[in-house]
């Protein structure tokens, strides 16, 4: 797998672009180069993810890893860190500039038998693809009839919390989400990170692959060689957790719908809700498209209460969507209107102001308590 | 499906083994053609012209050809493999833009005068190399062995291809301009990952040479040093917009050198100068030379589509002029001055033309039963719970309707 790697030469090219702190990235970086010993070990997210290239890259010579500081850096964020010494400059490259370029060349690749998974570098930087991704990543499937697959990933690490300067914070999931044809999850865990990213590879239809950079250093006890054996043998089976929910948090009172970013806010939530006594339970939504209605709509019907988290503005987003969905579903069994807990129908906001933009704990426990509670 | 080596053991300092600095290329071409890299990549003076509007054929000295830019004349088989489909295509398009007039296809944009072109850019190719084409090369897609009226598809309304890709090596007519060069980029990337000889020739229009995926395709395509032929059929206007107004470029051919790639011009309404620079491009490419960009000059005979009225903006004068240059007169007159077309063969040929267009006629005119189904069958691979309840709305509805309408009939 992925060698180790010394930091510090990268930390000060990471610095040179200006486009995160170094000091966090670097971090990741030796996470990511961490003992291989099998069995529980703490990892973060961004190992996690480099794992699941790394394992999809060994299994599978058709699966390519390109896109901008992929190769020899590891990627800004050092996702793809490795990669390129392992397997070669032939299956994980840079390309020149071009975000268009990237995704499109990828569309040819997946016409032409590769599986490609490709790194948009920042969430705003993917704008330049929209046109590839809205037009043909999204459509060529159903335009050829079936005849055409993409078996494609495009990784974007999106949303804020990092303190980045302006096009390195955006939440661009709802354009994505609200695009006929792509699939888009957003992983919240560690294990999810490896778990979900082999799903994505393994997907014969194209997905956006929404990286919360935040949590990419993350940790936690995961044990990689159960993962791995967790993945083959949903590939034996034909099973997985594709597309499901996860219910990250029993109870009974009400229901925290969040994803990707936070997922970890509303945990903070349930747990400082807990001490006052009130029980809440968390889902993960995972998968945005598709959607799991069943585990999100029984968690509501069992509480009777609802709020959705979600950092990205909350005008005509995946928060609304979610909204309207319980409610179509859930009706009767609410004892209080959906409430929404989202970022400010505002641009990012600069460093300085991002924690007033952010879903909070306390924001999140203001809008629980709004849920009409008798007595 | 393999990469063909083992690149493990390959280390970061290793340079990508096509990946020639300057002078390594620039000593490859002086080898090859015994010219300098900048007179490789830059068009020759003048556009590639073998044989005249009349129809004679030019004399050698005055061809455009230049050391290092030399084109031998296709052989007669070739020429009148072409001729052939050259005729069916006028036969196509006028056949289109009849049934487009009778109200059986919703809309067409019509190749007429550029057919030369259309026939060049699929006979240069061979089995298993793939072709890009836009909404205007239909005649391109039916000359590479598509079926005609699954090509028409498109048009006629029942859904957004009629072929498949993947059978006929031929994307999808594509609408959002340029961005089919990126896909033949990829496809020729994957293609030389795994070893393989594939060309790929990807068309687009004057216009379309503004769009940025234009530019991010030939760089793509250059730097990873790809078998890939940008074709541009140059036909003087973008729906009513001139040539002028989006390139002030010495031609659109000298875009190439900024990229680092050979380009050339040539004249788009002469079948025989098409394919001699059409299969030494495909010839170079498959050789490893990397990607190639020809401009084809060629005139847009008619309105854009049916629903556009090019009297707004151009002059009948200047339409009349091109009509003198017609790519099918020029080459009946050429091959019949040479003894290779009779009135034998011409008769063979219209009437395989006259059975194309009954195909057509026949096929298009047919009422094809839409399935409403097809709207969730192949959004993905599987469809989603929520797809899943779509369809079964719509389904539900269809049968309220169907036994209303039983009912009604009692
Ligand atoms: C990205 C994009 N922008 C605009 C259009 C609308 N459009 C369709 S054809 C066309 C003109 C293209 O001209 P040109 O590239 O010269 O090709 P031609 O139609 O002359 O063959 C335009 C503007 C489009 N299809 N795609
Ligand atoms: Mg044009």
């Amino acid at each position: 797998m992925s060698p180790a790697v010394s930091t510090s030469s990268e930390a000060t090219e990471t610095a040179a672009t200006g486009d995160v702190s170094s000091a966090t990235a670097s971090a990741a970086a030796s996470a990511a180069a961490v003992a291989e010993a099998s069995g529980p070990q703490t990892i973060t997210m961004a190992k996690a993810l480099n794992t699941a290239m790394a394992d999809a890259m060994e299994a599978d010579s058709s699966v390519l890893v390109f896109g901008e500081d992929v190769g020899r850096l590891g990627g800004v964020f050092r996702i793809t860190d490795g990669l390129m010494a392992t397997f070669g400059e032939q299956r994980c490259f840079d390309t020149p500039l071009a975000e268009s370029g990237i995704v499109g060349m990828a569309v040819g690749m997946a016409m032409n038998g590769m599986r490609p998974v490709i790194e948009m570098q920042f969430d705003a930087f993917a704008y330049p693809a929209f046109e590839q991704i809205v037009s043909h990543v999204a459509k060529m499937h159903n335009r050829t009839r079936g005849t055409v697959k993409l078996p494609m990933v495009i990784r974007v690490p999106y949303a804020g919390g990092i303190g980045g300067v302006e096009h390195h914070c955006d939440s661009s999931e709802s354009y994505y989400a609200h695009t006929a044809g792509l699939k888009v999850y957003t992983p919240a865990t560690v294990a999810d990170g490896y778990r979900m990213l082999r799903e994505a590879i393994d997907s014969d239809d194209p997905v956006m692959f929404m990286e919360p950079k935040k949590l990419y250093w993350s940790k936690d006890q995961v044990d990689l060689d159960a993962l791995r054996a967790e993945h083959a043998a949903h590939v034996s089976a034909g099973s997985s957790s594709e597309g499901r929910a996860a219910v990250a948090r029993q109870g009974t009172d009400a229901t925290l719908i969040a994803y990707g970013p936070s997922v970890p806010t509303a945990l903070a939530a349930a747990a400082a809700a807990a001490e006052e006594g009130r029980s809440l339970e968390v889902i993960d939504v995972r998968s945005i498209v598709p959607f799991d209605d069943e585990t999100v709509s029984a968690s509501v019907r069992k509480t009777g209460r609802a709020v959705v988290i979600a950092e990205a503005h909350g005008f005509a987003s995946v928060s609304s969507e979610i909204v309207a969905r319980v409610q179509e579903r859930c009706f009767h069994y609410l004892a209080a209107p959906i409430r929404r807990v989202t970022g400010f129908d505002v641009p990012y906001p600069a460093p300085k102001l991002e924690h007033y933009y952010l879903p909070s704990v306390d924001r999140i426990l203001d809008a629980v308590d709004d849920l009409q509670w008798e007595n | 499906m393999t990469i063909s080596a083992d690149h493990k053991e390959q280390g970061l300092a290793d340079a990508r083994p096509d990946e020639m600095d300057e002078n390594e290329q620039a000593s490859e071409v002086r080898r090859k053609f015994g010219i300098s890299v900048e007179d490789y990549m830059l068009p020759a003076r003048h556009q590639i012209q073998m044989v005249d509007p009349s129809g004679a054929l030019n004399p050698q000295g005055e061809q455009g050809a230049e050391p290092g830019h030399e084109y031998p004349i296709p052989g007669d088989t070739e020429l009148m493999a072409a001729y052939e489909q050259l005729v069916v295509g006028r036969r196509v398009n006028d056949q289109n833009s009849a049934l487009v007039r009778q109200g059986r296809m919703a809309v067409y944009p019509s190749s007429h005068g550029q057919e030369a072109c259309q026939v060049a850019a699929a006979l240069c190719l061979r089995e298993g190399d793939w072709l890009f084409p836009t909404y205007r090369d239909a005649v391109a897609v039916m000359s590479r062995g598509v079926d005609p009226v699954e090509a028409m598809t498109i048009f006629r309304g029942d859904w957004h291809g009629g072929y498949d890709p993947a059978k006929h090596k031929v994307g999808i007519q594509c609408t959002p301009l340029t961005t089919q060069l990126l896909h033949a980029v990829g496809v020729a990337h994957a293609a030389k990952l795994r070893g393989e000889d594939t060309v790929v020739l990807a068309m687009c229009g004057d216009g379309a040479t503004s769009e940025g995926d234009f530019h991010e395709a030939l760089n793509f395509a250059a730097v990873f040093h790809l078998p890939v032929i940008f074709f541009v059929q140059n036909n003087k206007y973008a729906i009513s917009v001139p040539l002028s107004h989006q390139s002030v470029a010495p031609s659109l051919a000298h875009k190439a050198v900024g990229y680092g790639m050979a380009g050339e011009r040539v004249d788009g309404n002469d079948l025989v100068a098409l394919l001699a620079v059409l299969d030494r491009a495909v010839k170079l490419a498959r050789e490893g030379s990397g990607p190639l960009l020809v401009e084809a000059h060629t005139y847009r005979m008619q309105a854009h589509t049916n629903a556009d009225d090019a009297t707004r903006y151009r002059e009948d004068s200047e339409v009349a002029a091109w009509m003198a240059k017609d790519p099918i007169t020029r080459m009946t007159a050429y091959l019949g001055g040479r003894g290779l077309l009779d009135d034998e063969g011409s008769a063979r040929i219209a009437a395989k033309a006259e059975g194309v267009a009954t195909q057509l006629r026949e096929g298009l005119g047919e009422e094809v039963p839409v399935d409403p189904q097809n709207l969730f069958r192949y959004v993905f691979s599987k469809p989603t719970p929520q797809l899943k309840e779509q369809s079964a709305l719509l389904a539900d509805e269809l049968a309220r309707e169907a036994s209303s309408q039983k009912e009604a009939g009692k």
